[in-house]
């Protein structure tokens, strides 16, 4: 091995433990940060280790207010997106080449917005009919770009659908709806339920566009971002925390379940 | 839309065209449409809407092209923006490569599920964790001191402080477009350009990035539209002298009270992404339909 490879190889090293230090290290902290009896989150000084915070977050009433506002907007958004995205899948791929592609950038524009504009844009076309923000505003606005996300899952599914299977079903005497509520949506189920699996993280995550329609409503991003201005504590780090665990727990699982099947596919 | 019907039936097919109508004309158009509206037309008291006063005209977007301050913030959210798109890709592309071209299958599968955790996460807690560690008080100053690299705190909130934490706050964006396009590449093309004598630099500048130019350019992209249209990374991490665009934008809404001026900053915004997009796409050469895989 050469110097120059050796020098390469270091700095390629070097390179990784950063990134991953960089990745890492400030949710690290966030966490580690729950323990400590400082009022600020931090770990330097450590004042000492206490579980306090965790009491903090549970009798925080205001933060349980807020998760509910954040479940009960997802819920809606998730009927509202997935019927819509679906719907837009299935026209969309019922259109030919030189509409489709045209189409296609119009669906996929509100992808391309800033969700600022996204929120402004829901507001002032909304007070124009005389609804103010809250929770309604959040789901229309939240919908109107989660939706590209459910018709291009849809979309991607549609590819590999087979349209014998249609034919067959038709000519075997069903309807045209049985067709779709037998055949096509079982297809589909897969997508969908993935589909609606993101709309609920991208609803609850959202902020951008969440506080120019909130109105007087407070979702749990909004609340977060509230306590850094009118007093933040660990409290808000036991939170983040509890996620952090969930989603380590829950991507830890998902590869277990890959490697299963992948071994299974290995030996079949 | 005969293809609809044909397959789907009248019925059906007629409920499936309504929800995509109510889609794009009542979530996507008309509230455009009346964000243009608002931001042509000037701030009046009620008793004045609709009395010779409520004129369209430019004056709102003048203002902006007039008012110093928020010109000079306004540029600044341009060429910060652009410079967080370009930070990303240089944190982002040795990991991408090295995940396309060197990882095993296990190796890829546990990086890039090890990469989504913090982005399972809300993007309001991802800045609260940069909160955190950049405090005047905080733990990578203590962390400095420690090592005698710096002699008295640093105040990291402000401009060093936005770009790390939106750098931070984007990576996967410019991670997975980049990531798929080297993917594509078939190795023997690298083994080729070395055999021939490259060195790796040129590889990389010859081979793999015009490769991975698609990619590259969505992943740009994305970053900026982001970057631009971002509030909370601004307004945890910056400091008074670096305040963002949709700042000001938030001011005029829920501040200011001339909603008018808001809208039309929110315009200039707007057709200021459109246009980074669409040319950006143009030059690259990538369409629309590779943007969103």
């Amino acid at each position: 091995m050469s110097a120059a490879d050796r020098i390469a190889r270091a700095l390629f090293g070097f390179y990784m433990v950063a990134f991953f230090l960089y990745l890492f290290a400030p949710l690290a902290i966030m966490g580690i940060a729950t323990f400590n009896t400082t009022r600020f989150p931090t770990v330097t000084p450590w004042r000492g280790t206490t579980l306090q915070w965790f009491d903090a977050l549970w009798s925080d009433g205001g933060m349980w207010q807020s998760l509910w506002t954040s479940f009960f907007v997802a819920f809606f958004v998730v009927i509202t997106v997935l019927p819509i995205g679906t719907a837009a899948a299935l026209v969309l791929t019922s259109l030919h080449a030189r509409a489709r592609s045209f189409m296609y950038a119009v669906m996929v524009s509100p992808l391309l917005t800033p969700g600022v504009v996204i929120g402004i844009a829901t507001l002032v076309l909304w007070r124009q009919l005389g609804v103010g923000g809250g929770v309604f505003l959040i789901v229309v606005a939240q919908a109107s770009f989660i939706i590209c996300y459910v018709m291009l899952m849809i979309t991607a599914r549609l590819q590999r659908f087979d349209p014998t299977q249609e034919e067959a079903a038709l000519g075997l005497g069903a309807s045209k709806f049985m067709v779709f509520r037998r055949v096509l949506l079982p297809f589909l189920k897969p997508a969908l339920i993935a589909a609606g699996f993101l709309a609920v993280l991208q609803s609850i995550e959202n902020y951008n566009t969440t506080l120019f329609v909130r109105g007087f409503d407070t979702p749990l991003t909004v609340y977060i971002a509230t306590k850094v201005r009118t007093g933040l504590t660990p409290a808000v780090n036991a939170l983040a925390l509890i996620m952090i665990a969930i989603t380590v727990f829950g991507a830890i699982a998902y590869e277990i379940a890959r490697r299963r099947g992948a071994a299974r596919m290995a030996t079949d | 839309m005969s293809e609809l019907y044909r397959r789907f039936g009248g019925g059906l097919g007629t409920v499936f065209l309504a929800l995509v109508g109510v889609w794009l004309a009542g979530m996507v158009l008309a509230p455009n449409v009346m964000m243009i509206d608002y931001a042509l037309r000037p701030n009046l008291p009620p008793s004045q809407i609709g009395g010779p006063n409520d004129v369209y005209s430019l004056d709102n977007i003048l203002y902006l092209a007039n008012e110093g301050v928020h010109r000079a913030i306004f540029f600044k959210t341009v060429w910060a923006s652009a410079l967080v798109a370009f930070v990303t890709f240089l944190v982002c592309y040795p990991m991408a490569f090295w995940l396309a071209q060197h990882a095993t299958v296990n190796q890829t599968a546990v990086v890039l599920l090890a990469l989504t955790i913090p982005f399972w996460i809300n993007e309001v807690l991802r800045t609260l964790a940069w909160y955190i560690l950049l405090a005047f008080r905080g733990p990578l100053n203590a962390f400095l001191l420690s090592l005698g690299i710096i002699d008295e705190p640093v105040r990291w909130y402000g401009d060093g402080g936005v770009l790390a934490g939106m750098t931070y706050a984007y990576i996967l964006f410019m991670l997975f477009p980049i990531y798929n396009a080297i993917e594509s590449l078939d190795k023997s093309q690298i083994e080729a350009a070395r055999d021939l004598g490259a060195s790796t630099w040129r590889i990389h500048w010859r081979v793999v990035i015009p490769h991975a130019k698609a990619g590259i350019a969505t992943g740009c992209v994305f970053t900026f539209m982001l970057a631009a249209g971002s509030y909370v990374a601004p307004a945890l991490l910056g400091a008074p002298g670096s305040r963002w665009f949709t700042e000001i934008i938030y001011n005029w809404f829920f501040e200011g009270g001339d909603w008018n001026r808001g809208a039309a900053y929110a315009l200039v915004l707007l057709v200021l992404c459109l246009a980074v997009v669409l040319v950006t796409l143009r030059i690259a050469r990538v369409s629309l339909t590779e943007v969103a895989k």
